[in-house]
C-alpha cells in the first residue's frame, strides 16, 4: 500500500533495538583481542571457544563503557546487578548459553531527544544492558545464504565474546508520518553519541552498530498496538528508514485485506528494501534466563559513577545548541548542516580562522554541490577544512572574488595542491595593479562609446555592463569595485 | 616403612632433605599402582613416565639448591574433572573420551608449582554427578576397605587412591558432598574449602555455585598442606576470594580444642542413620568435651531443606553448564554423515555422549528454569539458600564449628543404590548444607560401625573463611584417637 494511504489509516509504533560493539581491547570475558578482519578462528582462547573448565571474567572497561552510555543517555545506572546466562542452543555460539543480562540492567529509564524537520522528538530508552556478541555463521551453498538449505556452514569464533551494548527504546509513538525520519534521527543522533564517547567505531557496515527496527501499526482512532514485526540485516541508516517505512507499507496492506501481523523477525535486503520472513516468535523462545554463577554480581561504586558522570565529553546536541549560538545560524540552517554532516566541518574551518558565516556558505554551497554532484559524504572530499579556511582569507583580503575563490576550490579539489599553489599554478590573483586595470578600462570605455556616453549622461546604471565588460576582459581577475569607481572617476561622474 | 606408607609431610621432608629422591618416591607409588589398581580401580590414566620426569626435575632442582615448597618430589592423585594439557581430561564422561585440553586447570598449575608429581588423573561420577562412581562411563571404583563396596562419589577415585597407598594425596571436587562423602566412606580425610578459597579455572564445572576444588589425604596436616599448595585468589575465576587463604597449617598442628565451642547439629541423626554411624558420632563428642571443648546442641531447622533445595539448583546450572557439549568443537561427535543438520549432530551426540543420571540432571535443571516453573522451583530454592546461610550465620554466633557425621551410613555395597537415585542422594544429606551456603567443612574419621565394620566420618563445619577451624578440631580428634587406637584407623584396613 502507498505510503502516504498507509499513514492514513494507521498510525505507527516503533521500537529501535541497537547493538554496539564497544571499541575494548579485549574481549567481554577474556584476553583476545576485538580486532575486526583478522584470520578466523585466530582471536580465540579457551574461553571464549567455551572449552571445558573454562571460566569467564568480566571485561572491567566495557562495564565502565557501559555505564558511560547510560549516562550519557540519561539513564539510571544500577547499584548492583548480575549478568545472566540466556539459554539456546546454536553453532556459533561456543557456550550454547550467552552471557547476558535479563532483569537486572546495568542502566534504565533514559532518554534520546532527536530533531526532526525542526521539531524535537523524545525517545524514551528502556533500558541499556551489556552481553556479548556471538561467533559468525556463514551458510555455504543454497540459494539464500541462510542456513535453511545450505550445504555446510562454518563458524568464526573470532567475534565470539566481543562486549556488546544493547540499547533498547520503549515504544515510540505519536511519530506519525514522520516514523521513518525518526528511526533514521535515532540511530544517526545514537551513533553520533556513541562516537563522542569513543566508547565504538560505530561502523553500521562492519557491524559495530546494528540496529534492530520493531515496527507495529494500529488503526487511527485506536490506542490499543498491533502485533510488531523486529526487522533486522538494516545495516545503514538510509535503511533503517526504507526498513520502517517498507514495513509500514507492507503491514498497513495486509491489514487492510483483513489479514493478520505474525509476530516475527523479517530480514531487510539492502537491494531491494524488502523485508523476508524469518524466524517466526509466536511460539516465544525459553531463553531459561538465570542469574551467571560464575561472575561475581556488579556494584558500581555511586562515587565512582558520579566521577564518570561529570567526565563525560561534551554531547553532540549539546555541542550543536553551543555552536548554533556561537555562530547565530538559524533552526533550520543548523539542521541542514547536521544532515549534510558538515558540522564538524565548520567547526575545524572557524578554528583554523574562518569567519562562521563564510566557513558555512562554502561547505554548504559549493562543496556541498560538488559531493551532491560526485555522490560522496562532504567530510570525503579531497579538501581540508584548513584549506576552505585559507580561501576564506584570501577572498576577505581582496585577493580573490567569489568566482575566483570557486575556481580555487575547484583546484584543490582536483588535486592540485593547496590553495595558495591553485592561485600560483592558475594566475588566478585579482588584478589590483592600477595601471594595468585602468589600461582595460580605456580599452573597454573604448569599445563600447555607447554604453559610456548613457553613463556620462546621468544613467549610471549603465556602468554595469561597463564593469562586466573589464570583468571579461580580464577573465574575472579584476577587482569589480575598484574597477567601477575607476570607470566613474574616468567618465567624470559622482558615483 | 614402606615410601607409600608415610605421609606426605614426611616424603616432601625426605625429598628436601635428599633422603630419598623424588624419583625413587614416584616410582614407588608407581610399583603400587601396579599392584594394586588392577582391584581398586582408581585411575582413568596413569602416566608413569610423565611422573618420573617431573621427579627428576625436582630432584635436580633441589640438587641445584633451588627453595622449594614443603610438599614438592611428592606424588598426587588428580581428580580427572582438572584439566591437564599433558593428559587426557574426560570428567568421567564418553563426550569427552581422549579429550586433551590445551590448558592446565589453575589447580593443576599450582600442583606443578608447589613441585607435585602428578601420576595420573582418577576415577570419578561421570560431571561429579554421583556418590559412587558407579555413574562413571568408565566403570567404577572399589573401596579398599571392601572391594565390592564403593568408595564414595563422585570423588571416589581420588579417595581410594589415597586409601590404598597409592598417591599419599588426591585433589577432589565437593559440590554436594563429593569430597567429605568418599573420605568418610574409605576412611582418610577430605576438606571442602570455603567456596571461592581455591580456583575453578580448568575445573570443568557441574554446578558452578557450588564446585569447590579440595584435598585427601591419610591425615588432617597432609590435607592443610595440600590445600594451602593450591589455595588462593586467581584472576581467571572471578568467584575465587581475594584474601589470603586462611592459616590450615598452623590449625592443623595446633590440633586442640580447649575452650572451642562446638555445636552438634540437631537435625542430622535419629532416623534413617545406621546405629554404627551414630554411636561413633555419640563417642566422638564424648572426645572433644573431654579434651575441654564445650559442646551444645544447635539448631539448624533449614536444613531439612537442603537436599531439595540442591536437586533443583545443582541440576539448573549443570543444565546449561553441560550444554557446551555439542559436537562442534570437541569431544565426541555422532552421526555426522553429511547428510544430517547440525542440531540433528547435537542431539545424536549428546544423545550418546551422556549417561543416565547426567541426562535425568539436565532434564530436571531444564524444567526447573523454565519460564512458568522458574519461580516454583529455582527461585524457591535459591530463598531455601538464603535461609541455609542464615542458620549457619545464627549458629556460628553461637558457636566456632558445628558437627555431625559426615553421611548417614558407611559405604553401600556397589549396585545397591544404582537403581535408586534418592537412596544414592541421601549420601550428601549433611553435607550439601555447606555448599549451599559455601562455607567451609572437613571430614575426618572417627572409628568403624559396629555392624559392618566400616570406617565412619565426622564432618566438621566452620563459618566462610573459618578453614582453620575445621582442621584444628580435625587434628585434635586424630590426635585423640590415634592415641587410643594406636595409630591412624587406616592402619586397620586389610591388606590389598
Amino acid at each position: 500500500m502507498p505510503y502516504d494511504e498507509a499513514l492514513e489509516r494507521f498510525e505507527p509504533v516503533l521500537g529501535l533495538e541497537t547493538h554496539v560493539e564497544l571499541g575494548t581491547e579485549s574481549k567481554m570475558f577474556c584476553g583476545c583481542s576485538t580486532t575486526f578482519g583478522a584470520p578466523p578462528n585466530t582471536h580465540v582462547c579457551p574461553v571464549c571457544l567455551a572449552l571445558p573448565g573454562s571460566l569467564p571474567v568480566a571485561n572491567a572497561k566495557a562495564i565502565e563503557s557501559t555505564i558511560r552510555i547510560g549516562l550519557a543517555l540519561n539513564c539510571s545506572i544500577a547499584e548492583w546487578c548480575r549478568f545472566a546466562r540466556k539459554n539456546y542452543f546454536y553453532p556459533d555460539m561456543p557456550k550454547n548459553y550467552q552471557i547476558s543480562q535479563y532483569d537486572e540492567p546495568l542502566c534504565t529509564e533514559g532518554y534520546l531527544d532527536v530533531q526532526v524537520e525542526g521539531k524535537t522528538v523524545r525517545v524514551e530508552i528502556e533500558r541499556v544492558h551489556l552481553e556479548e556478541d556471538t561467533g559468525k555463521s556463514t551458510h555455504v551453498g543454497g540459494a539464500t545464504g541462510r542456513i535453511q538449505g545450505a550445504d555446510y556452514s562454518i563458524v568464526d569464533y573470532n567475534r565470539a565474546g566481543i562486549p556488546l551494548v544493547e540499547i533498547v527504546t520503549k515504544p515510540v509513538e505519536g511519530t506519525d508520518r514522520l516514523a521513518p525520519e525518526v528511526a533514521r534521527a535515532y540511530v544517526t543522533e545514537l551513533r553520533e553519541l556513541l562516537r563522542s564517547l569513543g566508547v565504538s567505531d560505530v561502523r553500521m557496515e562492519e557491524g559495530s552498530l546494528r540496529c534492530d527496527v520493531n515496527v507495529s501499526l494500529m488503526p487511527r482512532g485506536s490506542s490499543e498496538w498491533g502485533t510488531r514485526t523486529e526487522t533486522k540485516n538494516v545495516n545503514s541508516l538510509r535503511s533503517v528508514e526504507r526498513a520502517v517505512r517498507g514495513e509500514i507499507e507492507r503491514q498497513a496492506a495486509i491489514l487492510a485485506d483483513g489479514g493478520r501481523i505474525i509476530q516475527e523477525t523479517r530480514h531487510f535486503h539492502e537491494d531491494s528494501g524488502a523485508t523476508t520472513s524469518g524466524r517466526s516468535k509466536e511460539e516465544a523462545q525459553d531463553y531459561r534466563y538465570f542469574p551467571e554463577p560464575d561472575l561475581v554480581p556488579i556494584a558500581p561504586d555511586p562515587a565512582w559513577v558520579a566521577t564518570l558522570k561529570a567526565e563525560l565529553p561534551e554531547l553532540p546536541s549539546v555541542r550543536r545548541a553551543r555552536l548554533q549560538a556561537e555562530w547565530g545560524v538559524s533552526d533550520l540552517d543548523m539542521a541542514a548542516m547536521h544532515n549534510a554532516g558538515a558540522i564538524e566541518l565548520v567547526e575545524a574551518t572557524v578554528a583554523a580562522g574562518a569567519p562562521a558565516a563564510d566557513a558555512r556558505k562554502w561547505w554548504m554551497g559549493e562543496l556541498a554541490r560538488r559531493a551532491n554532484e560526485t555522490g560522496t559524504a562532504l567530510a570525503d572530499l579531497p579538501i581540508t577544512p584548513g584549506d576552505v579556511a585559507k580561501v576564506t582569507e584570501l577572498v576577505s583580503s581582496g585577493a580573490l572574488n567569489d568566482k575566483l575563490a570557486r575556481q580555487v576550490l575547484e583546484g584543490v579539489l582536483a588535486g592540485e595542491g593547496t590553495p595558495e599553489a591553485v592561485v600560483e599554478s592558475r594566475g588566478l590573483r585579482i588584478v589590483n595593479d592600477e595601471g594595468e586595470l585602468s589600461a582595460i578600462i580605456d580599452q573597454v570605455l573604448a569599445d563600447n562609446a555607447d554604453a559610456a556616453d548613457k553613463v556620462r549622461s546621468g544613467k549610471i546604471a549603465a556602468v554595469g555592463a561597463l564593469v562586466g565588460g573589464v570583468m571579461k576582459a580580464s577573465r574575472g581577475k579584476a577587482d569589480a569595485g575598484r574597477a567601477r569607481e575607476l570607470i566613474l572617476e574616468k567618465l567624470g561622474v559622482e558615483g | 616403612m614402606s615410601l607409600v606408607h608415610k605421609t606426605a609431610a614426611e616424603l616432601g621432608r625426605l625429598v628436601a632433605s635428599r633422603e630419598a629422591s623424588a624419583v625413587e618416591v614416584t616410582q614407588a607409588h608407581l610399583d603400587r599402582i601396579a599392584e594394586v589398581d588392577s582391584k581398586v580401580t582408581a585411575f582413568l590414566h596413569v602416566d608413569a613416565e610423565r611422573a618420573l620426569a617431573q621427579a627428576r626435575t625436582v630432584d635436580e632442582r633441589i640438587a641445584r639448591g633451588d627453595k622449594l615448597g614443603p610438599l614438592a618430589g611428592v606424588p598426587i592423585a588428580h581428580k580427572d574433572v582438572f584439566t591437564t594439557e599433558d593428559m587426557p581430561t574426560t570428567a568421567g564422561s564418553k563426550i569427552l573420551e581422549g579429550w586433551r585440553p590445551p590448558y592446565d586447570a589453575t589447580v593443576t598449575r599450582r600442583l606443578r608449582e608447589a613441585g607435585l608429581i602428578i601420576l595420573g588423573k582418577t576415577n570419578l561420577d561421570e560431571f561429579a554427578m554421583g556418590s559412587s562412581t558407579e555413574n562413571s562411563a568408565y566403570g567404577p571404583s572399589h573401596n579398599p576397605w571392601d572391594l565390592s563396596r564403593v568408595p564414595g562419589g563422585s570423588s571416589g577415585g581420588s579417595s581410594a587412591a589415597v586409601a590404598s597407598y597409592q598417591a599419599p594425596l588426591s585433589t577432589g571436587t565437593d559440590t554436594g558432598g563429593s569430597i567429605r562423602q568418599p573420605a568418610a566412606v574409605t576412611g582418610i580425610v577430605g576438606m571442602k574449602p570455603t567456596y571461592g578459597g581455591s580456583s575453578r579455572y580448568g575445573l570443568i564445572a557441574f554446578a558452578s555455585s557450588l564446585d569447590t576444588p579440595g584435598p585427601f589425604a591419610r591425615n588432617v596436616l597432609d590435607a592443610a598442606l595440600l590445600q594451602e599448595a593450591f589455595s588462593g585468589h586467581d584472576e581467571f575465576d572471578s568467584t575465587s576470594i581475594d584474601a589470603p587463604v586462611p592459616p590450615v597449617v598452623e590449625a592443623a598442628r595446633q590440633a586442640d580444642v580447649a575452650g572451642l565451642r562446638i555445636g552438634v547439629v540437631k537435625e542430622f541423626g535419629g532416623e534413617g542413620y545406621q546405629p554404627g554411624v551414630l554411636a561413633r558420632f555419640h563417642e566422638t563428642v564424648d572426645l572433644l568435651e573431654s579434651l575441654g571443648a564445650k559442646v551444645v546442641e544447635v539448631s539448624c531447622p533449614t536444613f531439612g531443606y537442603a537436599l531439595p533445595a540442591y536437586y533443583l539448583i545443582a541440576p539448573s546450572e549443570c543444565s546449561s553448564n553441560l550444554a557446551r557439549f555439542d559436537a562442534m568443537r570437541y569431544g565426541l561427535r555422532v552421526g555426522d554423515d553429511g547428510t544430517r543438520s547440525a542440531e540433528e549432530v547435537m542431539a545424536l551426540t549428546r544423545a550418546a555422549g551422556f549417561g543416565p543420571e547426567v541426562k535425568r540432571r539436565i532434564m530436571l535443571g531444564t524444567y526447573a528454569l523454565s519460564s512458568g516453573y522458574y519461580d516454583a522451583y529455582y527461585g524457591q530454592a535459591q530463598k531455601v539458600r538464603t535461609l541455609i546461610s542464615r542458620d549457619f550465620e545464627a549458629a556460628f554466633h553461637q558457636v566456632d564449628v558445628l558437627i555431625s557425621p559426615t553421611t548417614p551410613t558407611t559405604a553401600f555395597p556397589i549396585g545397591e543404590r544404582a537403581d535408586d537415585p534418592m537412596a544414592m542422594y541421601l549420601a550428601d544429606l549433611c553435607t550439601i548444607p555447606s555448599n549451599l551456603a559455601g562455607n567451609a567443612a572437613i571430614s575426618v574419621p572417627c572409628g568403624l560401625a559396629d555392624e559392618d565394620g566400616l570406617p565412619v566420618g565426622l564432618q566438621i563445619m566452620a563459618p566462610v573463611l573459618g578453614d582453620d577451624r575445621c582442621y584444628r578440631v580435625g587434628a585434635a580428634v586424630e590426635k585423640a584417637y590415634a592415641d587410643r587406637w594406636g595409630g591412624p584407623l587406616l592402619s586397620k584396613a586389610p591388606a590389598l
